[in-house]
């Protein structure tokens, strides 16, 4: 085989290896949404909807842990997500020149990918060891811990698209530096930010980890934010963990819906972005 | 309007700006705040056991709520080993991955393929955990480990990672499993970077007669490289602190053990089983401890892999 044979050769090998490496990719993809469809559906009815965590043996839903979840991801996007524009705005707009600034954005960088369950440990130190008992707004202090890294991230890079020219030709006719982030950059980025908000609101919709410690789980219903409360996370590893079988098919239920509203927020973000951007 | 009113507005709205920085400045420190914050809470909160063990907490095995006894060696084991075995997967086949979108992909399957990899990005890790233990393990246990067992186990030297009994669950079980979720943020680190190559290059490359291949192997990553190994390092980060797709699969079992296939367990599996049910307050400080020293390995992974991939930005800018 002379050189040229062989040159091609190795160039066709590695690059079906290449093709090999997407379809592994894609393989795993369509395996676990696969299992989540097949599980999920036969799991799936009503009174997933309708009724409360049951005892194992009997028959109930999920009622109470969605109720927590919606509460607690509510509340921890409405606490972290002026938190993390407000230091966004600081970094894309005051953040030229001083230290703050570059070490924010280096750390911030960081907390996007530190282990949640840390942050778990962290808000059951300073939280819930002081107050004694496991609650809601432990839960969703996590939670928003967790929002305030992605949304300074995404408002800090969609601030930084916006033109020069805007911020100037507002500052040309005289209007004082706050209103022209407020009313002229801010309201520019609206799509992006609106973006970052979803993109958190996605990320912490399945967080599990950091809610063992603070909101650990509450088998009745409860919308008392001051309590133990049920969710959904920790429902499926409660119950997926458990011997019993209709715990597991609960579970499975669970997981589908976490799933499909994860993976349709990611989506639905995309989409905004997308119809936002190819307008310009 | 008169002189004197022009005046005020124009001082208040002064005040106003100033207001508005400080309050947008404060936010920015508050972040900085936090994460001090979690080091030197974590801190306080592992001091006793810090006290209680010192440094043999870095070198015994034991981990004995019983008799109050503790050591991290089995943990730290079980995540490095875990953090390694889904790097030996998530490497080739980012790279794969990363290859194949911007070298080979016909330009209107990039963006559907592109967005299907980041979308087992957003899976919830429980997901992966509980797909694990009840539909991934079994098979791992009847098909695959068995033929480790049988065709791997009896070699010297590497045999010894794969005896024992196939059980489907374990440290390998763990590592392949946290392989899969890393795909993700590996291949779209190393997309972008691949992507960021000056066309001229590699139409130099090709010009010169080289196959894509060596065009890719020769030019493109000896380019990226420094954003290649930030990616990887992101993956690592990533690993070492997923918690509940490792907690299902991982076995939970508190020893060492030479063979891929038993169970272990890793300082984040540890905490998510244990950490409810600790009684007494040095065994909670033990647990924090763990938490802690988790919290600094994927620091210093995290940040390194954001010094790269800023070097490699850097480059770029003087370049250009």
């Amino acid at each position: 085989m002379n050189l040229y044979q062989k040159r091609r050769l190795i160039n066709g090998i590695n690059l079906t290896l290449s093709m090999v490496a997407m379809g592994f990719g894609l393989f795993w993809l369509g395996w676990i949404l696969w299992t989540l469809l097949d599980q999920g559906f036969s799991s799936v009815s009503l009174n997933v909807f309708t009724k409360m965590t049951p005892p194992p043996g009997s028959s109930g839903g999920l009622l109470n842990a969605i109720a927590g979840s919606l509460a607690m991801t509510l509340a921890g996007v409405v606490v972290g997500t002026p938190v993390g524009i407000l230091a966004g705005t600081y970094l894309a707009e005051f953040g030229q020149k001083g230290w703050l600034a570059p070490v924010t954005r280096f750390i911030n960088d960081i907390l996007l990918s530190a282990p949640s369950i840390v942050i778990g440990l962290f808000v059951y130190e300073i939280y819930v060891a002081s107050t004694h008992h496991f609650s809601g707004w432990a839960g969703a202090i996590a939670l928003a811990l967790i929002v305030v890294p992605v949304v300074v991230r995404t408002t800090e890079n969609m601030l930084k698209l916006v033109p020069n020219g805007l911020r100037e030709a507002a500052a040309a006719l005289g209007a004082p530096h706050w209103k022209v982030i407020v009313l002229i950059t801010l309201r520019a980025s609206k799509a992006g930010i609106v973006t970052g908000i979803l993109l958190a609101l996605s990320r912490i919709s399945g967080e599990t980890a950091p809610l063992l410690f603070t909101a650990l789980n509450n088998s009745f219903w409860s919308i008392d934010m001051n309590a133990p409360m049920a969710n959904l996370p920790v429902v499926i590893f409660q119950f997926a963990m458990s011997p019993y079988d209709d715990w597991h098919k609960l579970a499975w239920a669970g997981a589908l819906l976490i799933t499909f509203g994860v993976l349709g927020l990611n989506i639905l973000t995309r989409i905004i972005f997308r119809s936002k951007t190819t307008l310009h | 309007m008169t002189k004197l009113q022009t005046e005020s507005r124009e001082k208040f709205q002064a005040f106003l700006d100033v207001a508005f920085r400080l309050t947008t400045k404060f936010f920015a420190f508050a972040v900085l705040a936090m994460l001090v914050g979690i080091i030197v809470e974590l801190f306080i909160g592992a001091l006793p056991s810090i006290k209680a063990f010192g440094w043999g907490f870095f070198t015994s095995t034991e981990w004995d709520p019983v008799n109050v006894k503790f050591g991290a060696i089995v943990q730290v084991y079980g995540t490095l080993a875990t953090s390694f075995i889904a790097l030996l997967i998530g490497i080739p086949v980012s790279f794969g991955i990363a290859l194949y979108l911007t070298e080979l992909s016909p330009p209107w399957l990039k963006r559907p393929l592109g967005v299907a990899i980041e979308l087992l990005a957003g899976i919830p890790s429980i997901i992966y955990g509980m797909w694990g233990l009840f539909v991934f393990a079994p098979h791992l246990s009847d098909d695959f480990q068995p033929w480790l067992i049988d065709h791997i186990g009896p070699i010297p030297g590497i045999g010894m990672l794969f005896q024992g009994a196939p059980m489907g669950i374990g440290i390998l079980t763990a590592g392949i499993i946290l392989g899969i979720m890393i795909i993700p943020f590996i291949a779209s680190v190393m997309r972008d970077v691949f992507e960021i190559v000056p066309p001229t290059l590699k139409e130099s490359a090709y010009a010169v007669g080289c196959t894509t291949w060596e065009v890719v192997w020769n030019v493109v990553l000896p380019y990226t490289k420094i954003g290649v190994v930030g990616g990887i390092m992101l993956g690592l980060g990533r690993a070492l602190g997923e918690t509940m797709a490792v907690t299902f699969v991982i076995g939970n079992a508190q020893k060492l053990s030479t063979s891929l296939l038993d169970p272990g367990s890793s300082i984040a599996s540890t905490l998510a089983n244990e950490f409810n049910e600790a009684v007494g307050a040095v065994y909670t400080s033990a647990l924090i401890e763990l938490g802690l020293i988790m919290f600094v390995i994927t620091f210093i992974v995290l940040a390194l892999s954001k010094v790269l991939l800023f070097q490699l930005g850097k480059q770029e800018g003087e370049k250009t």
